[in-house]
C-alpha cells in the first residue's frame, strides 16, 4: 500500500508511509550538512590530537599540546604574584607611616582594599564601611579595640568572640535578666547613660541620674571606666560619644543594660593572607581619614 | 466519575486494589516516619490513595463500556494529561515569577522558611519542568502513539496509573521541598522513596509505549515515537542511576548518594545535561514532528534529516554532561571530551530545527495567520537558536566567561520558554479541540494574545539574562591597574539588580499568557461540543479501529 507520490511545492517524491495523515518527503540531505558534519569531527579529531581527551585505563591521552589546566593556574598565579611584587614588596616591608607617606603606593591601597573589603567585610560592616545595628561604624573615631594600625591588625588577625586561641574577648553582662541589677537601679542607671552624652529622657530628674551615677560605679566602671569613656583592652565602647553600636535611644539602651551584648568577629588569620590584612587595615585608617 | 465509566468491571477492581496497596505504603510510611517529616508525605499518599478510592467506589456500579470502545482511541488520560499540565504550568510559572522577584527584593520570603529561595527555586524547576513539561509529554504521547500506530492503548487502566502516579511523585516532590526535603541534586531533588516510586510509574509508561508500539497497524514505526521513546527509555536510565542512594533508615527522608566527590558532580551532571536532552528536548521533538506538519498540512521536509538528526542527538548528548563541569576538580580529559562532543551536537540540532521550518514551505501563509502554528513555528526558531548557543557555551573558553553567571539562566530559558513551552503551548491549542470535538478553541484571539505574551516574555527575559550575565562575567575577572580585582562581588550585585527586575517583568508577561491560555483552554472545554463530524482533525483518526485479540 506504499504510494510514492511527487510534492507539488518542493518537488521531491514521498517516502511512500503515512501515518494518520502525515507524510514524509524523501528529500536528500543538502550538501552543506555533510560538510559540516565533517567539519566538527575534524575538529574533533584535532582537538583530541592536541588536548588532554580520551581516557586508557587509569591514565589518559595527554595530548600533544601537553596542555594541563592545574599547571596553567598555579603558572598564571605565579605570573600575577611577579606582577604584582613591585607593590606587594613595598607594602610587605614598609612601616604603616611610610606607606601612607606614599601617594602612590596610596592609591593601590584604595583600589585594591575597596575588593578585599566588599568581599570580606561588607556583609556585616556594609559597603561603606559604615556598620549597621550591632556591627561597628568603622569610619568613625570609636574603635572598640584601638584605633592604631596594630590594634587593628590585631583584631582583624584574632577576631572578636571568635574561635581562634587568642581571640579578643568581650562580654556585656546580662544585668536585668541575671538579676544583678533591679528595675529602679536599671533605669537610674540608664538615665544617667543617656546624660553623658548629653540626651535626657523627659521624665528624668536630677536624682535619678544621681543615683544612676552610683549604680554605674559599681556595676560598669570596672569595663566602661570610671568616666564612661570605655577601655580598649575590653573592648568596652565609649558612652559618652555619639556613636551606638546598638542604637542609643532609651529604649535600645535599657535592652542592652538588661540583657547583655556579645558581639562576634570573626578571625581572618586563617582567609587573609599578611599582605590583605595590612591593605585592609591600610585602607580602613585611609577611609576613617577621607570620612569627615 | 467519566473516568471510571471508561474503566471496565475488572480493571475498576484492579485500580481498588493497586489503591489499597498505595494506602498500605503511605500508612507505612507515616508509622515509620512518624519522627520524621516523611510521616507528613506518607499522611500525604494516604489522603491521595484514599481520595482516588472514594473515585473509583463512586463511579464502580456505573455501566460497563461496551466492545464499541475499542473502535475508538482512548483519550481519557491524554485529556485528564493536558489539563493537568495547564494546571501545573501557573503555579510552576508563578513561582518563577516569585523567585525572580526574590532575588530583586529578598525580603518577599516574609520571613517564613519554606519560602525561602532555596526552597522555592525547586518548587519552580519542578513545576514547569516536571508537572508542566512532564505532563504535556504523557498527555501527547498517548495522543500520538495511538494515532501514528493505528493501534488502541492495550488497556485503560495502565495509562491512568501512569499519570495520576506521576502527579503524585511531583506532589511529593515539591511539598518536600517546602518541608526541606531534598538530596540536594539540581533537577534531581526528590527524595528515595518519591524516587523508588517514579521507578515504579516509568517502567509501565515504557511498557505501555511498547505494548502499543507492537501492536500497532503501521508499517514504520513514525518518527515522533523515536523521539518519545528515546524520551522515555534514557529518562529511566538516567534516573535510576543518579538516584542511587541509601536511606538513612526506612523511617527517615533522608539519603546519601551513592556516589561522592567528582564522581558525584559527573554523575549528577550526566544526567543533569542528559534531562535537558531526552526530556526537555527528545520528548518535546516528539511533539513538534507531529502537531507541526498535521497542523501545517505539510508533508515532513526529509526524512532522511529526520535519521541524522534523530541519532545524532541520541549518540552525541550522551557524552557532552561534563561542559557543565569545566575548570573544576573535573580532569581535564573528561571536560574536553565533552566539549567535542557539544560541539559536534550542533549538527544533528540544527538538522532538527531546519527539518521543522523547511516543512513549513507551503505553509508560511498559515504561520502568518495562525498563532498555533506560529508557537510551534517559534519553538522551532529558539531551538535552533538554544542550542547553537549551548554548543558555543559548551567551549571552555567562552565558559570561562559565562560559567556560575546568568547567561546560564538565560541560556535555559531560550529553551524552555522558546523552546519547550511553544511547541507545548501550540500542541495544546491543536489538541484541546480534536480531543473535545469542539471546533476550534473558544477564542483564536486569545490565541493570538497568549502569543504575543509569551514571545514578549520570552524575550525580555532573555536580553535581561543575557546582558546581566555578561556583565557579571566580565566584571568578575576585570582586574585595576595593580593587577588585583576591579569589583567586589557585591559590586555585581548591585549591577543586576535592574536586570533582575526586567527578568521579572519578563517572566511576569510570560505567566500572564500561560493564564490566558489556561481561560481559553477551560472555556474550550466547557462551550457545547460540535455536533458535525467536519473538525479540524482530519477524518482518518475518527475512523473506526478494530484490532486482531480485542
Amino acid at each position: 500500500m506504499e504510494k510514492f507520490e511527487r510534492d507539488p511545492h518542493t518537488g521531491y517524491l514521498t517516502t511512500g508511509h503515512e501515518w494518520n495523515g502525515i507524510i514524509e518527503l524523501n528529500t536528500p540531505v543538502p550538501r552543506i550538512i555533510y560538510v559540516f558534519l565533517i567539519a566538527a569531527v575534524l575538529f574533533s579529531l584535532g582537538y583530541w590530537v592536541l588536548m588532554p581527551t580520551w581516557p586508557l585505563g587509569t591514565t589518559f591521552t595527554k595530548g600533544l599540546l601537553g596542555a594541563d589546566q592545574r599547571t596553567a593556574v598555579s603558572q598564571s598565579l605565579k605570573q600575577a604574584a611577579l606582577d604584582h611584587a613591585t607593590w606587594t614588596n613595598l607594602i610587605e616591608k614598609e612601616g604603616y607611616a611610610q606607606i601612607q607617606g606614599n601617594p602612590q603606593l596610596m592609591e593601590t591601597v584604595r583600589t585594591t582594599g575597596r575588593t578585599l573589603f566588599g568581599d570580606n567585610c561588607a556583609a556585616c560592616h556594609g559597603r561603606e564601611a559604615k556598620g549597621g545595628k550591632g556591627f561597628p561604624n568603622l569610619t568613625t573615631n570609636a574603635w572598640l579595640w584601638g584605633g592604631s594600625p596594630e590594634a587593628i591588625a590585631e583584631t582583624i588577625r584574632v577576631g572578636v568572640n571568635s574561635t581562634h586561641p587568642e581571640t579578643r574577648t568581650s562580654q556585656m553582662l546580662a544585668f536585668g535578666r541575671d538579676g544583678m541589677l533591679q528595675r529602679p537601679d536599671m533605669e537610674n542607671v540608664l538615665a544617667y547613660v543617656l546624660s553623658l552624652s548629653g540626651k535626657t529622657t523627659s521624665d528624668a530628674s536630677a536624682n535619678q541620674i544621681a543615683a544612676g551615677k552610683t549604680v554605674f560605679a559599681t556595676n560598669c566602671a570596672s569595663c566602661h571606666g570610671d568616666d564612661a569613656k570605655g577601655k580598649t583592652d575590653v573592648g568596652a565602647p565609649d558612652l559618652t560619644d555619639a556613636v551606638w553600636i546598638y542604637g542609643g535611644d532609651a529604649n535600645s539602651v535599657y535592652t542592652t543594660i538588661w540583657g547583655g551584648r556579645q558581639g562576634h568577629m570573626p578571625t581572618w588569620e586563617s582567609r587573609l593572607s599578611p599582605l590583605d590584612r595590612k591593605i585592609l587595615v591600610l585602607y580602613l585608617i585611609d577611609l576613617r581619614k577621607a570620612t569627615p | 466519575m467519566q473516568v471510571i465509566a471508561t474503566l471496565t468491571r475488572s480493571e475498576r477492581q484492579w485500580a481498588l486494589i493497586i489503591l489499597l496497596v498505595l494506602f498500605a505504603l503511605g500508612l507505612a510510611l507515616m508509622a515509620a516516619g512518624r519522627n520524621d517529616p516523611l510521616a507528613g508525605h506518607g499522611a500525604l499518599v494516604m489522603i491521595a490513595a484514599l481520595a482516588a478510592i472514594f473515585a473509583v467506589i463512586s463511579g464502580y456500579f456505573t455501566p460497563e463500556p461496551g466492545d464499541e470502545r475499542l473502535d475508538h482511541y482512548y483519550d481519557e488520560p491524554s485529556k485528564i494529561g493536558l489539563v493537568l499540565a495547564m494546571a501545573w504550568a501557573a503555579v510552576g510559572m508563578f513561582f518563577g515569577v516569585w523567585v525572580a522577584a526574590l532575588l530583586a527584593w529578598p525580603d518577599l520570603t516574609f520571613d517564613a522558611g519554606w519560602a525561602s529561595f532555596g526552597r522555592i527555586r525547586p518548587v519552580h524547576t519542578t513545576g514547569v519542568i516536571f508537572g508542566f513539561g512532564g505532563n504535556a509529554l504523557i498527555a501527547t504521547s498517548f495522543y500520538v502513539m495511538q494515532r501514528t500506530s493505528r493501534a488502541r492503548l492495550p488497556d485503560q487502566l495502565s495509562p491512568l496509573f501512569v499519570l495520576f502516579g506521576y502527579n503524585l511523585f511531583c506532589l511529593l516532590a515539591v511539598s518536600g521541598y517546602m518541608m526541606g526535603i531534598t538530596q540536594s541534586k539540581e533537577y534531581a531533588e526528590p527524595e528515595w522513596y518519591a524516587d523508588i516510586w517514579l521507578v515504579v510509574v516509568w517502567v509501565v509508561y515504557f511498557v505501555i509505549y511498547l505494548r502499543t508500539l507492537a501492536r500497532r497497524n503501521e508499517p514504520h514505526i513514525y518518527v515522533a515515537n523515536w523521539y518519545y521513546l528515546a524520551f522515555i527509555l534514557v529518562v529511566a536510565m538516567l534516573h535510576i542511576v543518579n538516584n542511587l542512594a541509601v536511606p538513612v533508615s526506612f523511617g527517615s527522608a533522608k539519603s546519601y548518594s551513592l556516589f561522592s566527590g567528582v564522581q558525584d558532580a559527573m554523575t549528577q551532571w550526566w544526567y543533569g545535561h542528559n534531562a535537558v536532552a531526552f526530556f526537555l528536548t527528545s520528548g518535546f521533538l516528539g511533539m513538534l514532528y507531529y502537531y507541526m506538519p498535521k497542523r501545517a498540512g505539510r508533508p515532513i521536509y526529509s526524512y532522511r534529516m529526520s535519521i541524522i538528526s534523530f541519532w545524532g542527538i541520541t549518540f552525541f548528548y550522551m557524552w557532552a554532561g561534563s561542559h557543565h563541569l569545566h575548570y573544576t576538580a573535573l580532569p581535564q580529559w573528561v571536560q574536553s571530551l565533552g566539549m567535542t562532543f557539544s560541539i559536534m551536537l550542533l549538527i544533528p540540532s540544527w538538522v532538527s530545527a531546519g527539518n521543522a521550518l523547511m516543512t513549513l514551505n507551503g505553509a508560511w501563509h498559515k504561520v502568518r495567520d495562525d498563532a498555533v502554528l506560529r508557537f510551534m513555528m517559534v519553538a522551532a526558531v529558539f531551538y535552533g537558536l538554544t542550542t547553537f548557543e549551548g554548543s558555543f557555551m559548551a567551549i571552555r573558553t567562552v565558559n570561562s566567561l559565562s560559567h556560575y553567571t546568568d547567561w546560564t539562566i538565560g541560556h535555559v530559558h531560550a529553551g524552555t520558554l522558546g523552546w519547550v513551552s511553544m511547541i507545548t503551548f501550540g500542541a495544546i491549542y491543536a489538541s484541546v479541540p480534536w480531543l473535545w470535538k469542539r471546533p476550534a478553541m473558544y477564542s483564536t484571539q486569545l490565541v493570538e494574545t497568549h502569543f504575543w505574551f509569551a514571545i514578549a516574555g520570552t524575550i525580555v527575559y532573555v536580553f535581561a539574562m543575557w546582558n546581566s550575565g555578561i556583565i557579571q562575567g566580565l566584571m568578575w575577572r576585570t582586574y585595576n591597574d595593580s593587577g588585583t580585582l576591579a569589583y567586589s562581588f557585591v559590586d555585581s550585585l548591585i549591577a543586576m539588580h535592574p536586570y533582575y527586575i526586567a527578568r521579572t517583568v519578563g517572566g511576569l508577561l510570560f505567566l500572564t499568557g500561560t493564564l490566558v491560555g489556561c481561560y481559553n483552554v477551560w472555556m474550550t472545554i466547557r462551550t457545547a461540543p460540535r455536533t458535525s463530524t467536519t473538525g479540524a482533525e482530519p477524518a482518518l483518526a475518527e475512523q473506526p479501529l478494530l484490532q486482531p485479540g480485542e
